[in-house]
């Protein structure tokens, strides 16, 4: 067997990352001083950088290195440079939160660097082996991230429930994994679609594939994989959420591109069905089951599971024009999930998370600029015309009747409407609904559907008190509120000209 | 036909008397002053048999954790070792960097008092 010597500078995003974050775990050892600025700072520059060797050195390439373990292409330079970013976004709304509850260490940045990481090389897989390896480095840190509060009930009981399926769906996941490496006999994904195009492809690969697509809808948290998604939204610390509702739903888009399209594309056919099921489910079960909530958070987790849903209809399409909406829609979905959840964290201060809709009773007297946000927010959700939501679900349909999906297409209208009621709930509670002021000395008075909810599904413990009469301060400084502001702007803007946007996903996707 | 497989009787029996040898030695030579501490079961950092519902000490996982590490590591090093003439300057390289990102994680170990038993 000859021994070949990689090409390493093919590489350069991913083996700056890692030496960068040797550097900055060494540096956050030997600096001093609780607010861990130089951390926080050397660690965005430490993403701003890889995000720009990515673009620079990977993109407009296409090869293949480490015995064809690693990918580039214009794919992976895209997935790379998006996925650095949203870190970058959603890091810069940690500061304030961590730090007012005392859990503001340089760990939680290391984390999220080795799980930047980990995405880096999911997006690069080329094979079965290495888009294992960076989905068990991205999914480590997010057990770690979620768990991070250790004193907090809510969060040791999400990060066990989120790590035991986590665990349970790497598994199935491997399983499948090993049927298709039984059925194609190796473990390049090249080869794999070989033999996955052949005239009569093995019984294994088919096998396999339906576990695979298991472990990939986990990492998606489309329903019915989706179990931990509510609880682990609700119970880990909001910018943990906040972290897991972007960058890592970019990689599972990439983890399914890469696995299910480069590896078993040829097999598309018996995969759809599957995937319609997936997206029914997910839509339905989504929107119908975020109607119920009273916590903010755990809405956004419900819808996610919706929004999840589009993605994988886009994806069972089947075309390159569907891959690019999904794509796009992940994108679109990290901004928005963003957005939403830096909301929360900057209207929750020391003591206060402002986690229940009723909290958010007469926002827009108190804090116009930030109800205005929620506004923003809430309707590109919606998929209002206007914003990048509606772009979003418009090229998901788009692809969806053009590969004569009409049935579901129809399907995630509706789905859609009636997910319209519950974003435009938040923001009635917000226009129209007086703030109640809790009479002086007796106790808070209790919403009327109050926290019954979560416990009704058996899920995360209530909250310690109704704090339905919670006057809302934000706790978050200027900079942070400035940053959330553009995160809005940044919805409408992309809304009114996502060409360019489209035209990138399409562009790499090979959708021209 | 059946000498084909002389070996694997060597190998057997070579096995066997390897394994059974040290036993009997200590069983023979070995002085015996019984002491209930010394005759319970053995089990690593535990009592063997109570109750499953009690404390233990976490610091015994942290070392058991490095412990893992870096027996792992030497596992690593052997097979490479071995093979070193023929990887050259890069399986050197290689190696180095493997037992640096070691070198860093017990850095970090050790600044952070993980390494302090009291």
């Amino acid at each position: 067997m000859s021994f070949e010597t990689p090409d390493f500078s093919l590489a350069l995003p991913e083996i700056w990352l890692l030496g960068a974050i040797c550097v900055v775990l060494i540096v956050d050892l030997f600096v001093r001083g609780s607010r861990r600025s130089v951390t926080f700072f050397l660690t965005q520059a430490v993403l701003l950088v890889t995000a720009a060797l990515a673009i620079t050195t990977q993109w407009g390439v296409t090869e293949t290195t480490f015995s064809g373990h690693y990918v580039v292409d214009p794919l992976a330079a895209m997935l790379k440079a998006t996925l650095a970013l949203l870190v970058v976004l959603a890091l810069a709304y940690t500061r304030p939160y961590l730090e007012a509850r005392g859990l503001l260490q340089g760990e939680v940045y290391l984390l999220a660097l080795f799980a930047t990481l980990g995405m880096l090389i999911i997006a690069s897989g080329g094979s079965l082996l290495t888009l294992y390896l960076g989905l068990e480095m991205l999914s480590l840190s997010l057990y770690a991230l979620v768990a991070y509060h250790r004193d907090s009930r809510q969060a040791a009981e999400a990060a066990m429930k989120y790590f035991v399926l986590g665990a349970l769906a790497s598994g199935i996941l491997l399983y499948g994994m090993s049927m298709v490496y039984g059925g194609a006999a190796s473990l390049e994904l090249a080869v794999i679609a070989e033999a996955a195009a052949s005239e009569e492809p093995p019984l294994l690969l088919l096998f396999g594939m339906s576990f695979m697509l298991v472990g990939v809808a986990f990492k998606l948290g489309a329903a019915p994989f989706h179990a931990w998604v509510p609880d682990v939204y609700q119970g880990a610390p909001t910018p943990v959420t906040l972290f897991i509702s972007t960058a890592p739903k970019v990689a599972a888009v990439a983890l399914f591109l890469r696995l299910l399209v480069d590896g078993l594309g040829p097999l598309h056919e018996t995969l759809q069905p599957m995937l319609l099921i997936l997206a029914a489910v997910s839509l339905l079960l989504g929107n119908l089951t975020a109607i119920m909530q009273t916590n903010l958070k755990r809405m956004l987790a419900y819808s996610g599971i919706a929004h999840a849903g589009f993605i994988v209809l886009a994806l069972a399409a089947g075309t390159e024009a569907g891959h690019a909406a999904a794509l796009f829609y992940v994108i679109a979905y990290g901004i928005m999930a963003a957005g939403a959840f830096g909301l929360i964290i900057v209207l929750s201060s020391a003591g206060t998370e402002a986690e229940q809709i009723a909290d958010y009773r007469g926002l827009n007297e108190r804090h116009p600029i930030l109800a205005g946000v929620l506004l923003l927010l809430m309707i590109s959700m919606t998929g209002i015309p206007g914003t990048i939501g509606f772009y979003a679900k418009y090229l998901v349909l788009k692809a969806a009747v053009e590969a004569d999906l009409i049935a579901m297409a129809v399907l995630a209208v509706i789905a859609a409407v009636i997910g319209a009621f519950y974003y435009l709930r938040v923001l009635k509670v917000a226009y129209f609904d007086r703030p109640e002021v809790p009479p002086e000395g007796s106790q808070k008075p209790t919403g009327p559907n109050e926290g019954s909810v979560g416990e009704g599904e058996g899920a995360t413990p209530s909250r310690p008190d109704g704090a339905a009469g919670t006057v809302l301060v934000p706790g978050a400084s200027l900079p942070i509120r400035a940053l959330l502001v553009v995160n809005g702007a940044a919805v409408l803007v992309l809304g009114i000209f996502p060409e360019r946007l489209i035209a990138l996903c399409q562009s790499v996707l090979g959708a021209g | 036909m059946l000498e084909n497989y002389l070996p694997v009787l060597m190998f057997i029996i070579v096995g066997l008397v390897f394994g059974a040898l040290p036993l009997i030695a200590g069983f023979v030579l070995g002085p015996r002053r019984p002491h209930p501490e010394k005759q319970a079961p053995y089990e690593c950092g535990f009592e063997a048999f109570e109750d499953s519902r009690m404390k233990f000490d976490v610091r015994y996982y942290l070392v058991a954790l490095l412990f893992i590490l870096f027996d792992l590591e030497i596992a690593f090093l052997f097979p490479w070792a071995v093979v070193l003439e023929d990887i050259g300057l890069f399986g050197i390289a290689a190696m180095g960097l493997f037992v640096g990102l070691l070198v860093i994680g017990l850095l970090y170990e050790w600044q952070k008092g993980a390494l302090e038993w009291e």
